[in-house]
């Protein structure tokens, strides 16, 4: 048995007056890559807040290597648990290296300068994303994909054992989708890392996670293995949209009807 | 920027820094020399030295360099490079303060206690109106601080209004800000090295902080602590130059703009970048409001600006060019 990685167990989570979860139990493990699919505005945002400590359950408890989240200091999160952000703000000018950097930031004291160990990690992260020729580059004159490649790189810098996504490949050409989603997944797979992500796309989920777990509203939850969840009655009930279902040789994949 | 263009950057701001000094003990109605002061005690130009130059010198660096600072804290604050120590309303704070002891006909001592506490009380209004409730939105504290500002805009034209002629130069003269009556600026030594040490220490988290809120989060730091942390060091730093020198305008904006464009955007190497920088400017200005229409004085405030306005719009519009270039 795979070790635990983010283990939860009865959470209940609200957005406004959105209930997003009830109860909801789920068991990240290390090696495994997760997906979370919902309608716009159902809440997986908070939910994938809620389980990176940035916003707490209303009920329920979540442990992250075994301890309780709510009693751990940041620094400790951040060296076990990153996240994505949908937004970048970049209010001030900096390059994207300094920005890379700031993901070695949980391992720093309060006044230390960043190791040449620290610099080799920010630019191997740079060359895996294909980033290099940018390290120089004004942060703020950055294309939207590139911008969120930037992102990425500063969250594997931060090496973590525990990735959240909140859509990794937003802003992303098909291209650049399918190379984040394949260092992801090397990631989970040789690092014996976890990745929960929320993604848009049910047939990149297909092919990436193999978990899947679905918001179906009203906080009402399903999660389970991609093959038991992917089925397309309940995919035509979560999106509300009739679906057409393919044979590929890829894989099951599916057109909206 | 990189660690190895750091050391470079820094000494050569304390170059500055030096030259500033020297120029603003050299300049004055009557011309001395800084060596034949200091080596003959007792005689008229140790006395001017000691009893006017020095004390206007050091309140000119100590004013410059807490004005920098709590503007460079400020920015990173609200999130925004065009903030400045005054935004939220505590010179204004001040200013009533001031202007209220000046009216009760008040010593200099006095007159400093009731600024200090005119700012500490605007301090601790916009604190608990923006923070009341717990949460901390940056454009509430924006907000609220803006609108506080403009009501003790109005208190002050309204003490202007009502004050007997007599009086009103005086008022004007702090209302620009005006270092011809410094003392030696002992309190505002303490407080520039106090805010200084703790800004140092801290500064790793602002670069994390100006990235936004949840990103300074996820990465470890805890925002709500270090935020009002910021806050009541860039109070007191405001505060106490304020209290100090009256309201001297854009040092405090200026300071760190002209850093970040120098390429020193890690707060590592702007928080003691902008405390020599920002202590330099005021210097120079100082001297200048001297020599400009000699022999009367300018409030070094109408200087700043008058210098600060031309050179904001042009790094402005040279930081435009250079982000679309």
């Amino acid at each position: 048995m795979p070790e635990s990685l983010l283990c939860c167990a009865g959470i209940d989570t609200r957005v406004g007056n959105v209930t997003v979860t009830r109860g909801l139990d789920l068991d990240i493990h290390a090696g495994q890559c997760w997906c979370l699919l919902g309608r716009n505005g159902i809440g997986k945002t908070t939910l994938l807040h809620t389980l990176a400590a940035l916003r707490a359950p209303l009920a329920g408890n979540i442990e992250l290597n075994g301890m309780p989240l709510n009693q751990l200091k940041r620094r400790d999160i951040a060296r076990q648990l990153g996240i994505l952000f949908q937004d970048n703000e970049d209010s001030f000018p900096a390059t994207v290296f300094e920005t890379v950097l700031q993901g070695r930031h949980p391992y720093l004291h309060s006044w230390q300068w960043e190791s040449a160990r620290d610099h080799e990690i920010a630019s191997n992260a740079l060359t895996r994303l294909g980033l290099s020729e940018f390290k120089n580059r004004n942060i703020q004159t950055l294309s939207g994909g590139e911008r969120q490649r930037v992102a990425i790189a500063t969250l594997l810098t931060q090496q973590t054992r525990l990735l959240l996504l909140d859509e990794p490949t937003n802003h992303l050409d098909l291209h650049h989708r399918l190379d984040i989603l394949e260092i992801l997944l090397t990631e989970c797979r040789e690092q014996q890392k976890a990745v929960f992500m929320v993604l848009h796309d049910i047939n990149l989920a297909a092919r990436f996670a193999d978990h899947i777990l679905l918001l179906l509203g009203n906080g009402e939850t399903r999660a389970g293995s991609t093959q038991e969840i992917l089925q397309t009655t309940l995919l035509e009930r979560l999106y509300g949209h009739r679906l057409i279902e393919l044979e590929t040789p890829t894989g099951t994949a599916w057109l909206p009807g | 920027m990189h660690q190895a263009r750091t050391v470079p950057l820094l000494l050569v701001l304390a170059g500055a820094t030096l030259l500033g000094g020297w120029f603003s003990l050299e300049t004055g109605s009557v011309p001395l020399s800084i060596l034949d002061a200091i080596q003959q005690p007792g005689s008229l130009n140790a006395q001017i030295f000691w009893e006017l130059r020095f004390p206007r010198t050091a309140t000119a660096f100590v004013t410059g360099a807490l004005l920098s600072i709590a503007g460079a804290l400020m920015q990173v604050l609200l999130r925004n490079p065009l903030a400045d120590p005054y935004i939220l309303g505590i010179s204004g704070g001040a200013s009533v303060g001031a202007l209220l002891a000046i009216l009760a006909g008040a010593s200099t001592l006095l007159l400093q206690s009731f600024a200090f506490g005119g700012a500490l009380f605007s301090t601790l209004l916009v604190f608990s109106l923006a923070h009341g409730q717990g949460n901390w939105d940056t454009t509430r504290l924006l907000l609220t601080g803006v609108v506080l500002a403009a009501g003790w805009g109005a208190i002050i034209s309204l003490l202007l209004a009502i004050s007997p002629g007599v009086q009103i130069q005086g008022m004007l003269f702090w209302l620009m800000g005006d270092l011809s009556a410094a003392h030696t600026p002992l309190a505002g030594s303490i407080v520039l090295v106090l805010v200084a040490t703790l800004a140092f220490m801290l500064s790793t988290s602002f670069n994390l902080l100006a990235g936004g809120e949840l990103h300074a989060t996820a990465l470890g730091v805890e925002t709500d602590k270090l935020r009002v942390t910021i806050y009541v060091l860039a109070s007191l730093a405001t505060a106490t130059a304020v209290t100090q020198a009256g309201n001297i305008g854009f040092i405090g904006l200026i300071a760190p703009h002209m850093l970040r464009l120098a390429g020193a955007r890690d707060h590592r190497v702007l928080i003691p970048g902008v405390i020599l920088l920002g202590g330099t400017l005021l210097l120079v200005a100082d001297g200048l409001s001297r020599l400009v229409i000699e022999p009367r004085q300018l409030p070094v405030g109408v200087l700043t600006a008058l210098l600060g306005v031309p050179l904001f719009l042009f790094l402005l519009y040279r930081s435009r060019r250079a982000r679309y270039a």
